[in-house]
């Protein structure tokens, strides 16, 4: 009994590495820039009920929390009894994978001597599927790409040749999204095969009697840590720029008895444009939220996810129905966390971060190569603003939370298409002050290699509505959109970079926290002699430094 | 082994001096036979422990350091200066723009729940961090021209900072040097005995971070490093030393304090180097084909894969973690190291309960001060060592050849704080705790044997360092491994491993093209000006020598992101050069990811020329003749991590065992420094050469490498 105690521990971590193997396989063979150098991908193991057991820790909480809950709906088309060795299912349906149609999901089944004993998906987002690009100005879903119901990808190690020539032909980068599907399955493969050799070293047949140890074992743990929050109702409302108009996003924290259940009601309404986003990724970053401040250290399995649950009006913009468009859909959900956080910083004071800067992903498209040949090209870039001050921390600069993708170095960014990025800094002044600073945005502005017109997809938040200080601390720096040649941009849309010119973007910076009259000199002084803060406004920001002997 | 080595060399008495953390080891060798020992490590003057290892070591083969025909020193002062930010005031000219690739990293939170984590700091604050006006772009071309005046301006900022070495870090300099070198001779007209490192000669490769950080971290230890080796120098002279001072460098290579002095970076892992050559040196020597290196000590354990007896290479590498042993929390650095796995499982790994009720162990390590709760110095911890002992396997009376005893009540008393809380007995969590830590280098190595994109199962484990022995058996069983050796002098591996280590230098720079746009003319070239810089740097100390070159280059299908580094046969082939490399890189590729991409373009990005003598060979040794079955110099009860259960074990002491000694675990082989656990199930065997060599019995094992075999 004990040592089946030990026996199941070992085999738990087993599969966890299983899942990390098969997340290496596919970074290696991945194609577009976004998953190689950034990461962009997730992996998991799961019962062939469709819970995930396991997952490699990679990759970003919209593509981690979606996947866990896409592959259940695989298996409704696709029971477990009709799968055979080598094949590969797919789909990019945003309502039951990861939220938008650039997300591909694919599952594969895991055998045991000819039965079938798990499955392994990933999902990757791929740099183009068509439609408008990644871009938030599609005004329904059959504007932005090919869709791909659940279907077979790979059946009985044959490649379903018809839908991959759809896939290559409806992608301005066919080469890279055909390398990053054969990258998936090769992965998926891995996994299989990997699976099937530890099963037969442990003597198990089944994942049965394991999966119940995590799922159990993992609840349990994610109850107790939630006992630690006071029951209760705790409330939320943020303001976001939008597209449109302004968003308002509204959520009720319900804690009970171990449980959390957040409810939506009362926040606006879809946008006209691509920014709405589906519930499954609404419920992918609401729950990363709880997960950072309450259970960090318990391991991401459908056990981790049993205890939190959702609710949103239909039609609202964390719940749109088909076929409202979602490309963008980062745009709100990567707002969620902060809201969320506000909910949990009031039961659990002193321990939640002020709100953060965001990502800034714009899609820059040229029309002409290196060598000034005509050839459409679209590039998917990564730029972090700055988080949000921890409770005994700065926040980190140029960094950005929720979503911590690695940014592309400039060198292979101009490597990979004719841009120059003259400038990539941190952004002075624009994290919120406070005990604990907010972390600086950054300032990028970016052209084309010789005279050629770009053109951009904007999709950028907090240029009017800030991160927010917490505890005392104050609002970080909103974020701006301009040419170089000083004409102000929308902070949402595809919009064309002149001749000659460049754009720049001011990235916001996180907001501060605690009273910034608390803040160290020492600290400001540092800021101050590294240029991050100027002379100015640390006498506006700590009207102690302005009196002291530094100033 | 003395002939080749002799040959390659130039001697015959041979010392070698490892300066790690806890300790400096010193191995000497004469002819075949090898004397070592272990002081420890002086860390106010480093020099003072190399010398006083030096004495002993020379005292116990009664000779005198004038003797010696060559003297190969390794350190982990550079890692230690980085570890402990004790390096120089630097400042940093970089180009306008890009002043803070340093500091802003990757943008990449390596741990995605954690928000309490802090990236590491950069070496040179932004204040320092000076911006000239120059642009390089794509492919080398000139964007904006060199502004000689800002340049100028920074000479006084850096006198006024009074700056003790200086990088100098151009964007796209990997392909065009030319503002980096001109701002270097304009720095040295006006500031002379100013150290500069330029990103193009440090880490001449494309990505600007790893560059960057490389160049800054190479600036930041040089003068500490420069002061070091000369002080050496000089108190080994005195002390009477006529021989070659040679230097081990991260890759197993060996080079001369002048160029150790210009390039000390490149000295950072030369400790664990040494030890991925010494199992490599052993691989050759018992022609055991592809093997592991596994090195467990105190503190971590390091893995390596060994391809036909040579240490698999890669140039980036991690220093100075912040965070546990976690990818992405420590500094980059492109230079050419052995590529290895380092884990936080050592003798000293901390066990303990995590959320959930699971056995964890290590990072966390309680070191050699307090130690495990075994050695009675006032540890409390449950560690992986006082594991070991409750479970039998390690000799409480005999360890560290009887030097130190060992509190078995206090281990045992460790060990039930991890037992109490999951309803087991100190037996059991004890055995678990082994179990976990020997699953966790497992992994470890299974995850690092597909980032090499090689297969593991049929190779053989060899196990060195402190604690190795005692859980080759259990890792290799967990990965499949049918075999593991533990050679003679296990516990000074890494300065013995520097006797079998080449005169070797490698430099690598970034050249973007398409295979289509490639000519045999441009490559040689290309090849003829890396020669001109490497080869002298060989030439100098491997005198006459027959030299080796190996050429390689990373390519990698148009668009993607990952390179594959590819050996590329010399000469080269006079025509059809882009066909020759494409057909190397889709076989690799084919290797590693199990298939090709038709119709797709391939691009080179990097460039890698290595220079080097052959690398000393032990002499093969002759398999024993007649086999025989030892007796036990007793026996003693071990608990069975197989059966949970105590049974009676064999004891040997392995001076006793004779090559040909054959002898079916359980069973364990003790030696003043280690102990070789046998399980159940394998058999160990003596070899000619005294390395003990364990094999597993079952058929079942034989018919998984054989399908092994066939998948790969």
């Amino acid at each position: 009994m004990r040592k089946s105690d030990i026996a199941m521990q070992i085999m738990w971590s087993r599969l966890a590495t299983i899942c990390e193997e098969q997340a290496q396989v596919m970074l290696r063979a991945a194609f577009s820039a976004a998953v190689r150098e950034s990461g962009d991908l997730s992996a998991g193991l799961f019962d062939i009920e469709g819970r995930m057991l396991a997952q490699a820790v990679t990759g970003t909480p919209g593509h981690v929390n979606t996947m866990a809950s896409a592959v259940v709906h695989f298996l409704r088309k696709f029971p477990p009894q009709t799968m055979r060795p080598g094949d590969a299912f797919v789909t990019n349906d945003p309502w039951l994978a990861s939220g938008h149609l650039h997300d591909v999901t694919v599952v594969t089944p895991a055998f045991l001597q000819g039965s079938i004993v798990g499955l392994f998906a990933a999902t990757v987002h791929l740099v183009d599927i068509g439609g408008r690009g990644f871009g938030p100005d599609a005004r329904d879903l059959y504007e932005e790409g090919i869709q791909v119901p659940h279907m077979y990808l790979v059946r009985e190690g044959v490649v379903n040749e018809v839908l991959m020539e759809l896939m290559r032909a409806n992608s301005r980068e066919p080469q890279q999204v055909e390398g990053d599907i054969y990258a998936i399955v090769a992965a998926g493969e891995e996994g299989a095969r990997r699976l099937s050799e530890v099963m037969t070293e442990f003597g198990e047949s089944s994942l049965g009697r394991l999966g119940a140890h995590i799922l159990e074992q993992t609840e349990k743990a994610t109850r107790k840590a939630i006992s630690q929050l006071p029951d209760g109702v705790y409330r939320n409302h943020t303001k976001m720029d939008g597209y449109e108009s302004p968003i308002d996003l509204r959520v009720a924290m319900h804690v009970s008895n171990g449980s959390i259940h957040l409810d939506f009601e009362g926040t606006s309404g879809i946008s006209s444009f691509g920014i709405n986003c589906p519930l499954p990724y609404t419920q992918a970053y609401s729950f990363y939220a709880i997960k950072c401040v309450v259970a960090p250290d318990i391991p991401s399995n459908h056990g981790a996810h049993e205890p939190f649950s959702i609710s949103a009006p239909d039609n609202t913009i964390v719940n749109p129905l088909r076929p409202a468009a979602v490309a963008a859909r980062h745009v709100v959900g990567h707002m969620l966390p902060d809201l969320i956080l506000g909910c949990l910083a009031q039961a659990m004071k002193g321990q939640v971060p002020a709100e953060s800067g965001m990502m800034w992903n714009p899609t820059i498209r040229g029309y002409r190569d290196f060598a000034g040949n005509d050839r459409m090209w679209e590039y998917f870039c990564l730029f972090a603003a700055g988080m949000g001050a921890r409770p005994k921390q700065d926040g980190l600069d140029g960094t950005a939370f929720p979503s911590a993708l690695k940014s592309i170095p400039v060198e292979s960014l101009e490597t990979g298409a004719p841009l120059v990025v003259w400038k990539k800094e941190l952004r002075p002044d624009s994290g919120g002050a406070g005990e604990f600073r907010g972390g600086m945005g950054q300032i990028l502005e970016i052209g084309a290699l010789g005279e050629v017109p770009l053109r951009f997809q904007a999709m950028f938040e907090r240029v009017t509505n800030a991160a927010r200080g917490r505890d005392g601390g104050s609002e970080g720096a909103c974020g701006k959109v301009s040419l170089s040649s000083g004409k102000q941009l929308r902070s949402k849309g595809q919009q064309d970079i002149p001749l000659g010119d460049c754009i720049v973007l001011e990235l916001p910076g996180g907001g501060g926290y605690g009273d910034p009259s608390k803040r160290s000199l020492k600290a400001i002084a540092k800021d101050v002699r590294n240029g991050l803060l100027t002379e100015e406004a640390a006498r506006a920001q700590y009207p102690h430094y302005a009196g002291s002997s530094n100033a | 082994m003395a002939a080749e080595a002799a040959k390659a060399l130039g001697g015959t008495s041979r010392l070698g001096v490892d300066i790690g953390g806890t300790f400096t080891d010193a191995a000497l060798l004469v002819g075949s036979k090898v004397f070592s020992t272990k002081v420890l490590t002086t860390h106010d003057a480093p020099e003072r422990g190399v010398l006083q290892s030096i004495d002993k070591v020379l005292a116990d083969a009664s000779m005198k350091l004038s003797e010696v025909d060559i003297f190969i020193h390794g350190t982990t002062l550079a890692t230690n200066a980085l570890i402990e930010r004790k390096g120089a005031k630097i400042a940093m000219l970089t180009t306008e723009g890009a002043r803070d690739v340093v500091e802003v990293a990757l943008s990449y939170r390596f741990d995605l729940f954690d928000l309490t984590i802090d990236l590491p700091t950069p070496l040179v604050e932004r204040s320092l961090r000076l911006p000239i006006r120059e642009r390089i772009g794509y492919r080398g071309r000139t964007l904006v021209p060199l502004n000689e005046e800002d340049i100028l301006r920074c000479v006084e900022r850096i006198r006024e900072e009074n700056i003790e070495s200086l990088a100098i870090c151009f964007l796209h300099s990997f392909e065009n040097d030319a503002h980096e070198k001109r701002a270097r001779e304009i720095i040295r007209q006006h500031l002379p005995d100013l150290p500069v490192s330029i990103s193009s000669e440090v880490a001449g490769e494309i990505r600007e971070y790893e560059r960057f950080t490389t160049t800054t971290a190479n600036a930041y230890v040089q003068p500490l490093m420069a002061a070091y080796l000369d002080r050496l120098e000089q108190r080994l002279q005195e002390s009477g030393l006529k021989a070659p001072f040679l230097l081990m460098l991260s890759d197993g290579g060996l080079t001369d304090v002048g160029t150790a002095k210009k390039y000390p970076i490149r000295l950072v892992e030369s400790g664990p180097a040494g030890g991925a050559m010494f199992a490599a040196a052993i691989a050759r020597q018992e022609k055991l084909g592809d093997v592991v290196s596994f090195d467990m000590g105190g503190t971590t354990a390091k893995i390596c894969m060994i391809n036909s007896g040579e240490p698999e290479t890669a140039r980036d590498f991690e220093v100075a973690r912040v965070y546990r042993f976690k990818k992405g929390s420590g500094l980059p650095l492109r230079v050419p190291v052995i590529n290895m796995v380092e884990i936080g499982a050592g003798g000293g790994s901390i066990a303990h309960r995590d959320s959930l009720g699971r056995i964890s162990v290590g990072p966390e390590s309680a070191g050699s001060q307090p130690g495990p709760a075994a050695y009675g110095r006032g540890g409390t911890k449950p560690t992986v060592s006082d594991a070991d002992l409750v479970l039998g396997r390690i000799n409480p009376a005999g360890f560290a050849g009887g030097r130190m005893a060992l509190d078995l009540d206090a281990a045992r008393k460790a060990i039930s704080l991890v037992g109490d809380t999951g309803g087991l007995s100190a037996d059991e969590a004890a055995a678990g705790i082994i179990e976990v830590v020997e699953e966790n280098m497992a992994s470890a190595a299974r995850v690092h044997a597909i980032e090499c994109g090689k297969s593991i199962i049929s190779r053989t484990l060899v196990a060195f360092g402190g604690a190795a022995p005692l859980h080759a058996a259990g890792v290799a069983r967990k990965i499949g491994m049918g075999s593991f050796v533990v050679p003679p002098s296990a516990g000074v591996g890494s300065a013995v491993g520097f006797f079998f280590s080449p005169i070797a230098f490698e430099l690598a720079t970034s050249r973007h093209k398409l295979l289509a746009e490639i000519s045999t003319e441009d490559l040689n070239d290309l090849l003829a000006s890396m020669e001109s810089q490497v080869l002298p740097l060989v030439e100098k100390v491997a005198r006459s020598a027959k030299l080796y070159r190996r050429y390689r280059c990373s390519m990698r299908y148009v668009g993607q992101g990952h390179e594959i580094e590819v050996e590329i046969p010399l000469p080269l082939p006079k025509s059809d050069i882009s066909g020759h490399l494409k057909e190397l890189f889709e076989e690799k590729y084919q290797l590693v990811y199990g298939r090709k991409l038709p119709g797709a373009e391939v691009e080179a990005l990097s460039w890698a020329l290595w220079i080097g003598t052959a690398s000393p060979a032990l002499d093969a040794v002759d398999a024993p003749d007649t086999t025989y079955e030892p007796s036990p110099k007793s026996t003693r009860r071990i608990y069975d991590t197989y059966s949970y259960d105590w049974i009676e074990c064999a004891v040997y002491w392995r001076e006793d065992l004779r090559p040909g000694a054959v002898l079916a675990g359980p069973a364990v082989i003790e030696e003043s420094e280690t102990t070789t656990f046998v399980p159940g199930g394998m058999s160990a065997r003596i070899l000619g050469t005294g390395a003990i060599f364990c094999t597993e019995l079952t058929e079942s094992r034989a018919a998984e490498e054989a399908r092994e075999v066939i998948h790969a």
